[in-house]
């Protein structure tokens, strides 16, 4: 069933900035540390000094491959450098070095996976490399605005997609998935509320069957959650402007998470031109398909990758994609899952790992019990020393300072009693205070077979082995 | 008199101990003091910082290749503590940081600045009037007519005509070292664009600008280019090409050399004075061994036109940075936004010429004219580079006036600009193609005016130019000078 709105089918496109991951600026030696004091990290280049000249950063270069790789795309070999022209405070040279006729990476595509467990391939236009501008700060001063250059010059990769989303939902799972891969590559962090990462949205709305209607972009929305929103604001917008008898106007809107709506930023006839022209400080950039070849053997595995070989390994297509949405969180599970039952660890980790991350409001990057306790955590359980339910028990107390389980089982005195002696005798006297329900059970009332299950466990405080403990009890009320 | 001496022979006397640094520059700043009010080459002197870079070189045991000479510098290169204006009121009283790669190599071979000499606003012009400093007046100027030097780097020409300095550096865009050259009498080369870095350098247009030394002789350019050159990795187009000792091609025979004479560069109304120069150009060359070869560059008709549509689009867009928001002058009344205070600053820090190539430039890049202007020059300027390729099939450098006329008076300016811009017709395929090109002095005008001759050559073969505009200089004998002269 494909979603619409009151029988609209809805068309959207992304433009998603994201910052290159890399030590230095795009085109100058500048450090490029989030949260460093204002203008601390500015080159003469970056604060367009007379006579300064822009120097491709080669890693930065590095990077956008890389990317257009995990996208599955054309890698272009030549490209060139563009200066988009315009007057703003934090652009410090009148113009932005881009790549806007011929962009390092071309067509690609990637493949996102829905709630429904679905999936759907969502291609991409192209990706191409541009530096950041500084920051303009309006909230410092009554009658003044402060300019900070730290993240002018930084290198950012923009990284259009088709048209070819259809939902909130899967604009938001193309959102997700794009930040998966460059994690997973290490090109971008993906921290939108650091601006790592920044999404324009295309909306537009038509009737089934219908061309392509006048779309608006809505502009620097800077989490998934609110794209997800901004769609949907801006798709009910313009459904009502057609119904009761408008026309869209193609134009620039900007999404106001308080009130949930979008709002004209400027139309079509204020749109700068931007006069591009080649950058002439720069020549075109090329590199062979060995610089390629040698980036692509250098991949890490990529998560659709993952996610297959956890599957082979045994895990269900939901825990496999679940655990790889996040490349902390599958090289968490690797570990605990290392020399392990894969089935297990997953339960593990999806079950009451993450329930006490969500508890607790950790990540796996901060997580409060490190993979190698909990691998050792599943051992204890494999080879009997305590039971699943005592296990639990144990975890809890993990979270508290993550020692080492066995340390824990032992100073606690938790381990598994195995003793058949200790057994007995527990079961005897668990029997013997029990006689009605003894003779209940062997006039047939088999139920109740595991109350006295129960009772032993409760009386050697869950520490009896539990195959024991039926096995002691099978053989008392039987014989 | 210390002012007399060229590069190659400061250098030698300084070598032999007949004068040293501190003297050179004491005569240089003491001629320059009697005669720069009168020249306004200089725009800039710091005569302690000299006289104590000169006290530095004698003091120096490792002596470096320009150890001791004294240098002018237009004021478009970055230098470091000391203002840099290019001409113009935008920059305000600017001071650079920061050294350009041309001027902190020179003070790493020894050489000692004079200071900063006047121009066209951003090197825009060929009269050396459009600055904000006032223009400067060529030396061979009479008592009751003032000529202009040329332009851009009209001061830089001018010094070194007037010795207030044996040589200078310079920029050439569209030809602002080879005319200005031409107008004073002396010798400039514009190399192989990315033979010499721009790091440092003012841009006017990115892809056009190129620094080249002025002197009295050819063999002083072929010093001074030695060590202004090589690669730099802060300048994306700087080549990464052998640095010849370019001195010793200025002894090298032309016995053998093709020189081509362009069917097209003999334009109609072209000055009988001009034409008889060129000839005995050609004679002389002849008589030195050389072969003369007539070949075509049939876009040169295109040249001017596509110049200037490239060279104002890059420059509205290298200019942007001016905006009065972080340095430089800034006009800002109470209450004023920040497009306001663009406006202002702008209107009020650039010149007519800056402000009328920055609309040019504009418009040419603009929406729906990108393709009529900005990429039809693109084109042209490739048919323009392939004609000069294919005239290297048949020679090996080509000889053309460098100016269609000599140096004309201030007041005679045309008021026209298009008509100003005919001054670079033959300069400016050099810029355009990105080859080298050399002008030398020649011979004078009947008004006893110096004219001057161009050789073009192949990118980074600047040694032909250097073995042919050294024939040519000896075979000229020029040892005219001008009327204002220290």
């Amino acid at each position: 069933m494909s979603y619409t709105i009151d029988g609209w089918e809805l068309v959207i496109g992304l433009e998603v900035h994201a910052q290159v991951t890399s030590q230095a600026k795009l085109f100058s030696g500048a450090a490029t540390a989030f949260g460093a004091a204002p203008n601390s990290q500015v080159s003469f280049v970056d604060a367009g000094m007379p006579g300064m000249l822009p120097v491709i950063n080669g890693e930065c270069v590095a990077q956008a491959v890389r990317t257009g790789l995990g996208l599955n795309a054309e890698i272009h070999l030549w490209s060139r450098f563009d200066r988009k022209n315009y007057f703003y405070a934090d652009l410090p040279q009148g113009y932005q070095i881009s790549q806007f006729a011929h962009p390092i990476v071309g067509k690609g595509e990637v493949e996102i996976t829905l709630a429904d467990g679905s999936t759907k391939t969502i291609g991409i236009t192209r990706l191409h490399l541009e530096q950041d501008a500084g920051k303009s700060l309006h909230d410092q001063h009554a009658a003044k605005s402060f300019i900070d250059l730290n993240r002018s010059g930084v290198a950012l990769m923009e990284i259009v997609s088709e048209p070819d989303m259809r939902s909130p939902e899967e604009a938001g799972a193309y959102l997700t998935k794009l930040r998966q891969i460059m994690r997973y590559l290490g090109t971008c962090d993906g921290n939108m509320d650091e601006g790592s990462l920044r999404a324009d949205v295309n909306v537009s709305v038509r009737k089934p069957g219908e061309g392509f209607r006048t779309r608006c972009e809505v502009k620097n929305v800077n989490s998934i959650r609110f794209v997800m929103q901004a769609v949907e604001a801006e798709a009910r917008r313009q459904i009502e402007v057609w119904e009761s008898g408008g026309t869209v106007e193609q134009e620039t809107r900007l999404f106001d998470t308080g009130r949930g709506v979008t709002r004209s930023m400027r139309s079509k006839e204020d749109a700068h031109d931007y006069r591009y022209f080649p950058d002439p400080d720069l020549p075109p950039l090329v590199f062979t398909q060995d610089f390629v070849d040698g980036l692509k053997a250098g991949l890490p595995e990529l998560p659709d990758a993952r996610r297959a070989r956890y599957v082979a390994m045994g895990l269900s297509p939901y825990d496999a994609h679940v655990l790889t949405l996040e490349k902390d969180t599958a090289v968490f599970f690797e570990e605990v899952a290392q020399g392990r039952d894969a089935k297990l660890a997953a339960n593990w980790v999806t079950g009451d790992y993450f329930a006490a991350l969500n508890r607790l409001k950790r990540d796996v990057s901060d997580s409060p019990v490190s993979a190698r306790h909990l691998g050792r955590l599943l051992d204890l359980i494999a080879d009997g020393t305590i039971s699943g339910k005592i296990a639990k028990d144990v975890f809890e107390i993990m979270l508290e300072a993550d020692e080492d389980p066995a340390a824990i089982v032992e100073s606690r005195g938790l381990k598994q009693v195995k003793d058949t002696g200790a057994i007995e005798a527990a079961a005897d006297a668990v029997l013997a205070a029990n006689a009605d329900k003894v003779a209940e059970f062997r006039s047939g009332k088999d139920k109740l077979f595991g109350f006295f299950i129960g009772q032993v466990m409760k009386a050697m405080q869950g520490k009896g082995n539990p195959a024991l403990v039926n096995e002691v009890l099978k053989a008392k009320l039987q014989g | 008199m210390l002012t007399e001496l060229t590069v190659a022979g400061a250098l030698k006397a300084l070598k032999s101990g007949e004068t040293n640094a501190v003297e050179l520059a004491e005569a240089h700043l003491r001629a320059i003091e009697a005669l720069n009010p009168r020249l306004n080459a200089y725009v800039t002197l710091h005569a302690e910082q000299t006289l104590d870079a000169a006290r530095e070189s004698d003091a120096r045991k490792q002596r470096g290749a320009l150890e001791g000479i004294p240098l002018g510098l237009k004021d478009l290169f970055c230098t470091e503590g000391v203002r840099t204006t290019a001409g113009s009121k935008i920059l305000g009283n600017f001071v650079p940081p920061y050294e350009s790669t041309v001027t902190a190599k020179l003070k790493a071979a020894g050489a000692v600045s004079l200071g900063k000499l006047n121009l066209d606003e951003f090197a825009m012009g060929s009269t050396n009037s459009n600055s904000a400093h006032g223009p400067t007046i060529n030396p061979w100027s009479s008592d009751n007519r003032k000529l202009v030097p040329g332009g851009s780097s009209g001061a830089s020409a001018a010094a070194v005509a007037a010795r207030l300095a044996p040589g200078t550096m310079a920029t050439d865009t569209g030809g602002s070292i080879r005319q200005p050259a031409a107008f004073c009498g002396v010798a400039g080369i514009k190399p192989t664009y990315g033979r010499v870095s721009r790091w440092g350098i003012i841009a006017y247009a990115s892809s056009l600008d190129q620094a080249g030394p002025m002197a009295r002789t050819v063999e002083d350019c072929a010093i001074l280019l030695r060590e202004m050159a090589g690669h730099d990795p802060k300048d994306s187009t700087s080549a990464d090409v052998p640095v010849p000792d370019f001195a010793t091609a200025c002894g090298r025979s032309v016995k053998g050399m093709r020189i081509g004479v362009p069917a097209e560069y003999r334009l109609e109304g072209l000055s009988p004075e001009i034409a008889r120069v060129w000839d005995q150009g050609l004679e002389w060359l002849k008589e030195a061994g050389a072969e003369i070869v007539p070949i075509s560059l049939p876009h040169t008709k295109h040249a001017l036109a596509t110049y200037y549509i490239v060279a104002p689009a890059e420059a509205s867009s290298n200019l942007a940075r001016y905006d009065g928001v972080r340095y430089g002058l800034r006009v800002a009344g109470q209450g004023d936004g920040l497009n306001d205070l663009y406006e202002r600053s702008r209107a009020a820090g650039f010149g007519a010429e800056v402000q009328r190539r920055i609309l040019i430039g504009t418009y040419v890049l603009s929406a729906g004219y990108y393709e009529a202007y900005y990429l039809k020059a693109q084109k042209l300027r490739a048919l323009i580079r392939r004609d000069f390729e294919q005239a290297w099939e048949s020679c090996d450098a080509i000889l053309t006036p460098a100016t269609p006329t000599a140096a004309f008076a201030l007041d005679d300016q045309p008021s026209d600009p298009v008509t100003m811009y005919l001054n670079d017709v033959f300069t400016i395929t050099a810029n355009l193609a990105g080859i080298p090109g050399i002008s030398v002095p020649a011979g004078l005008s009947a008004e006893g005016l110096p004219l001057g001759l161009q050789i073009l050559g192949r990118p980074f073969e600047e040694e032909s130019l250097f073995a042919a505009g050294a024939a040519l200089e000896r075979a000229a004998n020029f040892t005219a000078k001008p009327g204002m002269v220290a």
